[in-house]
């Protein structure tokens, strides 16, 4: 079973620049042609400051972190045996090119079901850009499957 | 465009079958490189048929409805919980509709249920988006 003393347990923040390349690539993968995501004219154009970050790219900030999926080391689980559950956003502001975003996370819950076949491990996340200001809040479980 | 009202739909967006290639793609430019989605060899250890889809992927995939629809500064809250995997060659299609409106912080919020749907009927993301009008 997972250790539930680990509930409240607050990883190592860390900073993750949002870069053009990556926001292009990124909106290549999901098939993203609206201009406003690879074109800076156009994202101007439409009032931002440079290319925008499409709604789910805070997802890909967590991967900056210096080790991947840190909670797999921490509490020990396999990565063959997990499984997303569920993910949520809050906007505050919006993330762009450029912007340097600090990624704090914290594991806010674990839980089991079907007599600890699955366990439950639910993560906050809070991104917060250059100017002190909260662009994001994220909510994320992850499932892990132990039958 | 028509008044956004309780019973809208958001236009769909039909996606094409996730292939290998897709989740290649999705796996560097994401930056989860869980081999579970990338390595047939490694998903059948883990018991699985294959390779299968990254959920935030399809939940990328709404996304773009969203944004199709209304811009993206008005987004203020997208959530969703993974009710099936994708698996390979799955073609999945996004839609959703406004359920209230509602009024919050000086703003109307239309609320939506959203849902990513395989050919066969089977829900794979359900879930919910609240956008500013």
């Amino acid at each position: 079973m997972l250790d539930k003393s680990r509930i409240g347990h607050a990883f190592p923040s860390f900073t993750a620049e949002v870069e053009k390349g990556r926001l292009k690539f990124f909106a290549k993968a999901i098939g993203e042609t609206n201009p406003i995501y690879t074109d800076e004219v156009a994202a101007i154009r439409a009032g931002y400051r440079s290319l925008p970050a499409p709604p789910t790219f805070t997802s890909v900030l967590d991967q900056e972190s210096p080790d991947f999926l840190p909670v797999l080391d921490l509490l020990g689980i396999d990565i063959a045996k997990i499984l997303h559950g569920t993910q949520g956003f809050e906007y505050f502001a919006p993330i762009c090119a450029g912007d340097t975003i600090r990624v704090e996370v914290c594991i806010t819950d674990i839980f089991d079901k079907k007599g600890g076949a699955l366990e439950f491990v639910v993560m906050e996340s809070k991104y917060t850009n250059q100017d002190g200001q909260l662009t994001t809040k994220a909510t994320s479980t992850l499932v892990v499957r132990n039958s | 465009m028509s008044k956004i009202q309780v019973g809208s739909e958001i236009p769909a967006l039909e996606l094409p079958p996730i292939s290998r290639f897709t989740l290649a793609l999705y796996a560097g430019a994401s930056g989860d490189h869980n081999p579970i989605h990338i390595d047939s060899d490694f998903a059948k250890k883990a018991g699985m048929p294959d390779v299968f889809a990254h959920g935030m992927l399809s939940m990328a995939y709404l996304g773009r409805m969203l944004t199709d629809w209304q811009p993206q500064a008005s987004l203020r809250g997208f959530s969703n919980r993974f009710a099936a995997i994708t698996q390979l060659h799955d073609a999945i299609a996004c839609s959703g509709r406004v359920t209230a409106l509602l009024e919050q912080g000086g703003e109307t919020l239309a609320q939506c249920e959203i849902q990513a749907v395989k050919a066969n009927g089977e829900q794979t993301l359900v879930g919910e988006a609240l956008v500013a009008l």
